[in-house]
């Protein structure tokens, strides 16, 4: 599976062995796939040299799918089918989506998610954004011709635990193995800051096509450190055009729209603004199914009116985020504009304004989250030219808390802390005897637990009988790199451990992903279990590769029977990778898990001690001169 | 090293109040640049768990010891002091009687609307709680943790203050 390659200017003579990883923005409107080519980021194209993909699925009856422009250029003809803008549904009830007045789609109520029905029968909006994942997956695999070994997918920065999840899950089903989920924001400063060599604070103003995200970073040599995040993950050029929507109806005095119309007249609206950015007028013209025409003038002036009030909707988060930093608009050396929607001159003079300073366009506002991104996996799979090297040190958007008595909530992790993040609650029972407890865990900054995002409800089971008050239940709340969140518990007086770990309602189940998966496979080639025997082979390899690797770094550290024992589970995982049976593979790969447990931790010692030695030196040189 | 190790231990310092904080800042950048998941992609999963709980560590130190009275609690702690925050509301009178003026202030300027005087409080406070500071330094040199517990629990009155005299000057710019 080795591919060849040929060394790079300014790499090392030994040409290493080049992985091939992306990063995708996963847009409200747009999608793009970007990669690192000889150490240099860019997006991928389609056949027609397109690098946005319209994030537009359309499913037909047969269960196929058309994905991207030719799937938007039938949203008109067949909106119910046609699933536009789907990220505004990710993790989110139906209760939670503005608008659904004026959306095409048949919606099916389910618990933690809405649901789309379509010809094809019910879909989640986690499918309909796997069908894009695969699309790009599809052309980055054509262009570079190889196995990819994983990809880096951006997020708002603002997403809530819920929406992250949804978004893991979509690539999962995509058969994406996601090396991290990246803010948008921060793959922005990344692409920004790396092409800038810029030191200082820095502000994201990244506003999409349906999620606002502002981020305030500190970019000092080869640190990228987010200091706070702010936003809206409802909020984009997608309420701009229902705005000038709205005023057109008004204008126009129009009936209620069959799904058609209003769908064609939504699409005018859009081109509208946009031509707005560069013309003082624009007219928007629709032909009704009735036969009406509707043929109106929008101005700017007036365009300026109607976007005011969303305008200054993202100045709050602004404000906020710049005061969870500690720091005022004057701290602030420069402002990175993000997203198709800060081309709206409105948009740029409002930020001009508030920071004092020209906001920084000189990137392309659709395709910096990608390259960012790009950049990032790039890191992430080790294709590293010696002096690029960065760490990023990213913060979880919204608080975590518990509900108490009452309906209060309590918070565990605060909003901004760096991940990962960790947090251990000690809790009791308050009845003689009592067995279970209720836990809930909720995200979001307001005081009622019936204002923040319900993200998990689990019972604890099998605490052993006791008097009222004698039981101690450590509860540990553990957000990990991609701002995701586990849950586990133990009971810790009687010996007796009790220990879950709890999986989010919200998010698929393992099994529910593998159902989806084999729903989706029906219509493809090979099946489903193909693919997961295929996937357990490419893990196995890699974690042989990690351990070989790392033996072959720190030898020292492994006593000839410790090294002897590895060896020999290496072979054995081996042996299984060659059969075809997935659970023997699994298993082998628990055992070399386990017998490098102890090599693991000397390691990571070892790198500890290195640097904190190299400190003590320098402290001692600084002694003798002082 | 292991992760029981003491905040301090973790990034070489001596248990001390006063410490450099942009060499604290460094120290961190460096353990995170060895033990962060984004160095652990590739490994097996053994290392990825160890790494998540080494970067877990690191920043919750790193959050602990930056903040002067999040330090000073963790010190006093690590003495066997507890502050006891919640339960210990016996603060001499007069200090009560001061806290009580600086809080009628805050709320006139907060309802009149006063951003100049919120601002000036502000500045008062800030210059108050940095002297304090330096006296509660002095104190944990001198190994006077009774007294320097009094005046941590004294600082968290302060630092809530403030925070609600920021509180009420971001709400008069909206």
């Amino acid at each position: 599976m080795a591919l060849f390659q040929i060394a790079e200017p300014g790499e090392s003579a030994a040409p290493h062995e080049h992985k091939l990883a992306i990063g995708i923005d996963l847009g409200t409107t747009n999608s793009l796939v970007a990669t690192v080519r000889s150490g240099l980021a860019v997006c991928l194209n389609d056949e027609h040299g397109r690098a946005l993909l319209p994030s537009v699925v359309r499913y037909h009856a047969d269960n196929s799918t058309v994905v991207g422009y030719d799937a938007q250029t039938k949203q008109a003809v067949d909106p119910r089918n046609t699933i536009v803008s789907v990220k505004r549904f990710m993790g989110r009830g139906l209760k939670d989506i503005a608008h659904v007045e004026s959306m095409p789609y048949d919606f099916v109520e389910a618990p933690g998610m809405v649901k789309v029905k379509t010809i094809a029968g019910i879909k989640s909006p986690v499918e309909v954004s796997a069908e894009i994942l695969k699309s790009l997956k599809e052309r980055a695999e054509v262009a570079l011709a190889g196995e990819l070994v994983g990809a880096v997918i951006t997020v708002p920065a603002y997403f809530d635990d819920a929406q992250r999840q949804a978004t893991k899950d979509a690539a999962k089903l995509a058969g994406l193995n996601v090396l991290r989920l990246l803010n948008e924001p921060t793959a922005a400063a990344i692409a920004y800051g790396l092409d800038n060599a810029a030191e200082g604070v820095y502000a994201v103003y990244d506003l999409g096509g349906g999620t606002f995200d502002i981020s305030i970073l500190k970019l000092t040599k080869g640190v990228f450190e987010v200091m706070a995040t702010g936003g809206d993950s409802a909020l984009g050029g997608d309420d701009f055009d229902h705005r000038i929507f709205c005023w057109v109806i008004e204008q126009a005095k129009l009936q209620p729209l069959s799904p058609e119309d209003a769908r064609l007249l939504m699409m005018r609206c859009r081109e509208a603004k946009e031509y707005l950015t560069n013309n003082p007028q624009a007219q928007i013209t629709v032909r009704l199914s009735s036969g009406e025409v509707v043929d109106i003038t929008l101005d700017v002036a007036t365009f300026a009116e109607i976007a005011q009030t969303l305008i200054s909707k993202t100045m709050q988060p602004v404000k906020k985020a710049l005061r969870d930093a500690g720091l005022r608009a004057d701290d602030v050396k420069g402002v990175v504009m993000v997203g198709g929607s800060t081309r709206m001159p409105q948009v740029q003079k409002a930020v001009g304004d508030f920071f004092r300073q020209e906001p920084l366009t000189n990137l392309d506002p659709d395709k910096v989250v990608a390259l960012g991104a790009a950049t990032q996996a790039n890191l992430l799979v080790g294709n590293k030219t010696g002096k690029d090297d960065w760490l990023l040190l990213d913060v979880i958007p919204l608080s975590l808390g518990l509900e108490t008595m009452g309906g209060l909530t309590e918070k565990v992790i605060p909003r901004n802390a760096t991940i990962p993040t960790a947090r251990a609650q000690e809790f009791t029972t308050f009845k003689d005897g009592q067995t279970a407890m209720a836990i809930h865990v909720v995200q979001g900054e307001r005081e009622l637990v019936a204002d923040c995002r319900s993200l998990a409800r689990f019972e604890l089971r099998g605490i052993p009988p006791m008097v009222a008050g004698a039981a101690r239940i450590r509860v540990t709340f553990q957000v990990d790199a991609d701002g995701l969140l586990s849950v586990s518990a133990r009971e810790q007086t009687t010996g007796v451990e009790s220990s879950v770990t709890v999986k989010p309602s919200y998010g698929l189940s393992d099994d529910e992903i593998a159902g989806m998966l084999k729903d989706s496979m029906e219509h493809a080639k090979d099946d489903a279990m193909n693919r997961a025997l295929k996937e357990a082979i490419v893990e196995a390899q890699r974690m042989i590769e990690a351990t070989e690797a790392a033996m072959k770094e720190d030898p020292h550290l492994l006593n000839e029977a410790e090294t002897a024992k590895i060896v020999a589970t290496i072979d054995k995982l081996r042996q299984t990778m060659a059969g075809d049976n997935r659970r023997h593979i699994n298993l082998a790969m628990d055992d070399l898990g386990f017998e490098t447990q102890a090599f693991a931790h000397r390691r990571m010692d070892q790198s500890i001690k290195k640097v904190l030695s190299g400190r003590k030196v320098d402290d001692i040189k600084m002694g003798e001169d002082a | 090293m292991d992760l029981r190790a003491d905040h301090f231990a973790l990034f070489g310092l001596n248990r001390a109040f006063r410490l450099d904080l942009s060499d604290l800042d460094s120290r961190y950048r460096d353990i995170q640049a060895q033990v962060h998941p984004d160095r652990f992609v590739n490994a097996g999963d053994a290392e990825r768990r160890l790494s998540m709980q080494w970067a877990t560590h690191a920043n919750e130190a790193y959050q602990t010891l930056k903040k002067p009275l999040e330090r000073a609690k963790y010190l006093l702690q690590l003495d066997g002091h507890d502050i006891q925050a919640e339960n210990n509301t016996a603060m001499p009178a007069d200090f009560l009687m001061e806290q009580m003026e600086w809080r009628e202030a805050v709320m006139e300027a907060r309802t009149g609307g006063d951003h100049h005087e919120l601002e000036h409080l502000h500045n008062r406070l800030r210059a108050d709680i940095s002297t304090r500071y330096e006296e509660l330094g002095d104190l944990l040199e001198q190994g006077e943790a009774v007294l320097a517990t009094d005046r941590v629990r004294r600082l968290m009155f302060l630092e809530k203050l403030l925070y609600e005299i920021d509180d009420a000057l971001a709400s008069l710019e909206e």
